[in-house]
């Protein structure tokens, strides 16, 4: 278990230096998702599934689509936004 | 007696009340405005692309010799900062109490209390949700009216008025409408994964806000279970499907119906000066789903509240509307 906390926890580390260093916003959005699936199972190892639910829901799950709804209306997809448009 | 003034237009006085009446720019002749050049509708593109062309000769770091150093300070300075917030974090961690000793400074008379006596109390298994919605009923009411007006901000700023003639609103309104007409994309793979997973979706989410008292979980993240349902189902569906049951005017039922339940159900602790009286609901016993009281109700309440919040937010992000 000690193991399996720590792999987690330097997982996490890894994912909130990525997300600063990426160049493209979309590869941000699912690095930060990841970020949320990995928090969610260490709060269930912190013995606190409440959070667990919410941050599954809520931080993997509804603020990601908002930031990609948001990045298609700011057209910040980058490359080939265009087709993608209809 | 008072003198008579004669430049009485040039004092202050005079011109205050010049600018009042809308007669006088106090900016007039201080700056040189300059009338933005028609935009036609055919070429706004290259005009945009010219006015790059400017932007990128005034902020060109080889050329403009102040912009570069400024560059380098504001780098050198954001660096030292970050550094400076980290080691103070850092250092700030080692005071924290060790996780999980007996003697931590969270192991108080409250918890004790809420541990001890929490289910005679309140008839709820789950410690957190009796907590939240009967010791701290009144922050969970906070939080849910908070929640509504951030719907409501999103909509204030994010709407298209019907009335606005300005070409670039109304370019952006037929957008949006493009976007509703386009909107089913007939994707087969999400169609059939959702036709699986919104059912379960719903139903999990029901069963957390119901169970919200027995077992983990509770009006929060049952409704943004749900919430993130009803998001799945439009994405794959479009809005052509979900309007026959979710509108606007369901929206503003379903969250003036819950908290006004929710503040009527909590308001007498309120008008008492926050003494707990007694509400006479029985409080069954601990392990039904019929027991703990009002918690229930005000679970139901703060579920559907979020569930609409979620939908609304994506929505108002989406289209501007609903």
């Amino acid at each position: 278990m000690k193991i399996f906390e720590t792999f987690l926890l330097i997982g996490l580390i890894i994912c909130a230096l990525s997300v600063t260093f990426t160049k493209r916003m979309l590869t941000a959005i699912v690095i930060y998702m990841s970020y949320s699936l990995i928090m969610c199972v260490i709060w269930v190892i912190l013995q606190s599934p409440d959070l667990a639910i919410t941050e599954a829901a809520v931080g993997a799950g509804v603020t990601s689509i908002l930031f990609f709804v948001t990045l298609k209306k700011i057209d910040g997809f980058g490359g080939d936004s265009d087709n993608e448009q209809d | 007696m008072s003198r008579i003034r004669d430049n009485y237009k040039t004092s202050p006085a005079g011109r205050f009340e010049a600018w009042y009446k809308d007669g006088y720019d106090p900016m007039d002749d201080c700056m040189d405005i300059h009338k933005p050049a028609e935009v036609s509708e055919e070429n706004d593109v290259a005009d945009v692309i010219a006015g790059l062309d400017l932007g990128d000769t005034v902020y060109d770091r080889t050329t403009n010799k102040a912009l570069r150093i400024s560059g380098h300070i504001y780098k050198i300075l954001s660096v030292v900062l970050c550094v400076v917030m980290i080691g103070a974090l850092i250092w700030m961690v080692q005071y924290l109490p060790p996780f999980g000793q007996p003697d931590n400074p969270v192991n108080n008379e409250v918890s004790e209390r809420y541990i001890g006596s929490g289910i005679q109390e309140t008839g709820a298994v789950n410690f957190v949700t009796g907590m939240i919605l009967d010791y701290r009923a009144f922050d969970t009411f906070g939080e849910s009216c908070v929640l509504f007006i951030a719907t409501i901000c999103v909509q204030i700023l994010l709407r298209y008025d019907e009335a606005e003639k300005d070409p670039a609103n109304v370019r952006r309104r037929q957008k949006a409408a493009t976007d509703r007409i386009y909107e089913p994309k007939n994707d087969i793979i999400l169609q059939k994964v959702s036709v699986i997973l919104v059912p379960l979706l719903f139903i999990f989410g029901i069963y957390i806000i119901l169970n919200g008292h027995l077992s983990p979980g509770g009006g929060f993240s049952g409704g943004a279970v749900i919430g993130a349902g009803l998001i799945l189902y439009l994405c794959s569906f479009g809005y052509a499907k979900t309007e026959r049951f979710f509108t606007v005017r369901t929206f503003r039922i379903i969250s003036l119906a819950a908290l006004i339940t929710y503040c009527l159900a909590k308001s007498y602790s309120f008008y008492t000066g926050a003494n707990h009286l007694e509400s006479h609901i029985p409080l069954g016993t601990p392990g039904a789903i019929l027991s703990s009281g009002l918690i229930l109700v005000l679970n139901i309440c703060v579920g559907s509240v979020v569930a609409c919040t979620m939908y609304a937010f994506y929505t108002l992000f989406r289209k501007g509307d609903f």
